[in-house]
């Protein structure tokens, strides 16, 4: 614990060097554009024998994640990533794999949906998928990103859960962008998540079942109150693998990180790497003696409604941002939530949604700093003038 | 985990598997048939034509011999009446049956 690992690498080595580490059954993708370079940096592991995984590359996206589910059904661990339309092609499998309760990891490199054509980072890809019925987890950084892939198979594979994992991390910000990550040993990595107990394997010829039969009127929506019980069921232990995750890494994980918002009069909720960029603003107005703060939700589904509204209770205002639109609803998906998590705990400050960054549009500190001081405006005189902003998009 | 028509979202297995093999037998899949084949036993010659063509398995069949026909399956295509070389089955409206007591669906 104490030994330091330290890489330089991208994020998209480092997430490929979790997946070596936890050492798939079976990996299934679609292998060039919109995939990143995390699976191509997988298959040199692949093809190189450092892994036991088969590898299996499939002509689209939709047939990776049927090869997935037609994989974790016969009891293998699983994997699979992608990112913006290659997510958008699994769609329809994408609910298979959650409603047939099958423990699929997917790192998912956040990128905008076209169109018009666009690579570059935005949350519109996994925001899609926020129904689907998978546990949603965003990363910060590449470290982040790192620590979450590792974590996710093991909260995936929890018998009370059984239930597919996505780990978000930024398009390019984060899956192309070197930074510093601490690795932990293979064989803290192997222990940590154990062997695979698959719980009804279809390769276990003494007990056959069936997956996917036709289940109208008379049974689904049992199946679909299932769901939603299990998913919301998962957070306490998204809690305990963070608590056993802490005891081999030293790094520290819950439903959100708070930064230094117990004091806080005004704060700023961001995904992912935005927050990262928002703490350094933090530090800097922190000097200047203002008291703001930053929350950064880290798992969206399931949504810590309570948990977050309650940290938030005490703030003046809050600057809610989206990396992604619902077009046509009242602001974007993580304000609407949020929102609606405040108004049921019965405390909501006064709040305001930042749609921001889309199709990889920059947001850098003067921006947030900008957001910081509309909080302060909106303290000062008590009125929000604009509720829902673009900002950044030019007028 | 016996599961019934009116089992509730707890009582079910997960995931929408199905961990009881062959139970499709259990589930009643003549409910939505519109017409029936009704045999006549005196025209019947015991041919079998009719159960090798069924594709519900739906005629029942003991000693070489036509028993009877399995409503809680049959879906009333019509094959066996069109295959039928004496013209021994009818298909009838299921209307006509409605006041019937005792039979399954």
């Amino acid at each position: 614990m104490t030994k330091k690992n330290l890489v330089a690498i991208t994020g998209n080595d480092a997430a490929a060097y979790a997946i070596k580490q936890i050492n798939p059954d079976v990996m299934a993708a679609y292998p060039i554009t919109p995939q990143t370079a995390l699976v191509q940096k997988f298959s040199e592991y692949v093809a190189d024998g450092l892994v036991n995984t088969e590898f299996v590359t499939v002509e689209s996206e939709h047939s990776a994640m049927s090869a997935c589910v037609g994989a974790a059904a016969a009891g293998g661990r699983v994997m699979t990533a992608t990112a913006a339309n290659g997510l958008a092609l699994m769609f329809e499998i994408v609910y298979i794999a959650a409603s047939s309760k099958l423990p699929i990891v997917m790192p998912v490199v956040n990128r905008a949906l076209s169109g018009p054509i666009n690579i570059h980072c935005d949350h519109s890809d996994s925001m899609a998928a926020r129904d689907s019925g998978w546990i949603q987890i965003y990363s910060e950084n590449a470290q982040e990103a790192y620590d979450n892939i590792i974590q996710a198979i093991k909260i995936a594979e929890n018998m009370k859960v059984r239930l597919p994992v996505m780990v978000m991390y930024d398009g390019f910000i984060t899956s192309h962008g070197i930074e510093v990550v601490d690795f932990l040993d293979d064989k803290v990595v192997s222990e940590f998540i154990g062997d695979y107990k698959p719980n009804y394997p279809l390769l276990d010829t003494e007990k056959p079942l069936t997956y996917g039969p036709l289940d109208l009127y008379d049974f689904y929506f049992e199946h679909k109150r299932q769901q939603a019980e299990d998913i919301k069921n998962s957070k306490p232990i998204i809690l305990d693998v963070a608590r056993e995750f802490k005891n081999i890494s030293g790094r520290e994980y819950s439903l959100f990180e708070s930064y230094k918002l117990e004091d806080a009069e005004t704060a700023i909720v961001a995904l992912s790497s935005t927050a990262g960029t928002a703490k350094t603003v933090v530090d800097e107005l922190r000097d200047e003696g203002k008291k703001v703060g930053l929350l950064k939700p880290r798992v969206f589904r399931p949504f810590p409604y309570n948990e977050l509204a309650e940290a938030l209770s005490h703030l003046k205002a809050v600057a809610i941002l989206d990396r992604s639109d619902s077009f046509g609803a009242f602001g974007g998906p993580v304000f609407t939530e949020i929102r609606s998590a405040m108004i049921e705990y019965g405390k909501m400050p006064e709040n305001i949604n930042i749609i921001y960054g889309l199709g990889g549009r920059d947001i850098n500190q003067q921006d947030l700093k900008n957001i910081y001081a509309q909080l302060d405006k909106i303290v000062e005189t008590g009125n929000v003038k604009d509720r829902i902003q673009y900002y950044g998009v030019r007028e | 985990m016996t599961v019934h028509k009116k089992s509730g979202w707890k009582d079910i297995p997960k995931g929408g598997l199905i961990v009881e093999p062959g139970n499709s037998e259990k589930y009643e899949t003549g409910s939505w048939r519109s017409v029936r084949p009704v045999r006549d036993d005196n025209k019947c010659t015991h041919c079998l034509i009719c159960w090798v063509y069924c594709p519900d398995s739906s005629i029942i069949v003991e000693d070489g011999k036509i028993k009877d026909i399995d409503y809680a399956h049959c879906k009333g295509c019509g094959i066996c009446a069109a295959e039928c070389p004496v013209n021994a089955i009818t298909m009838k409206n299921e209307s006509e049956f409605r006041a019937e007591k005792g039979e399954k669906k």
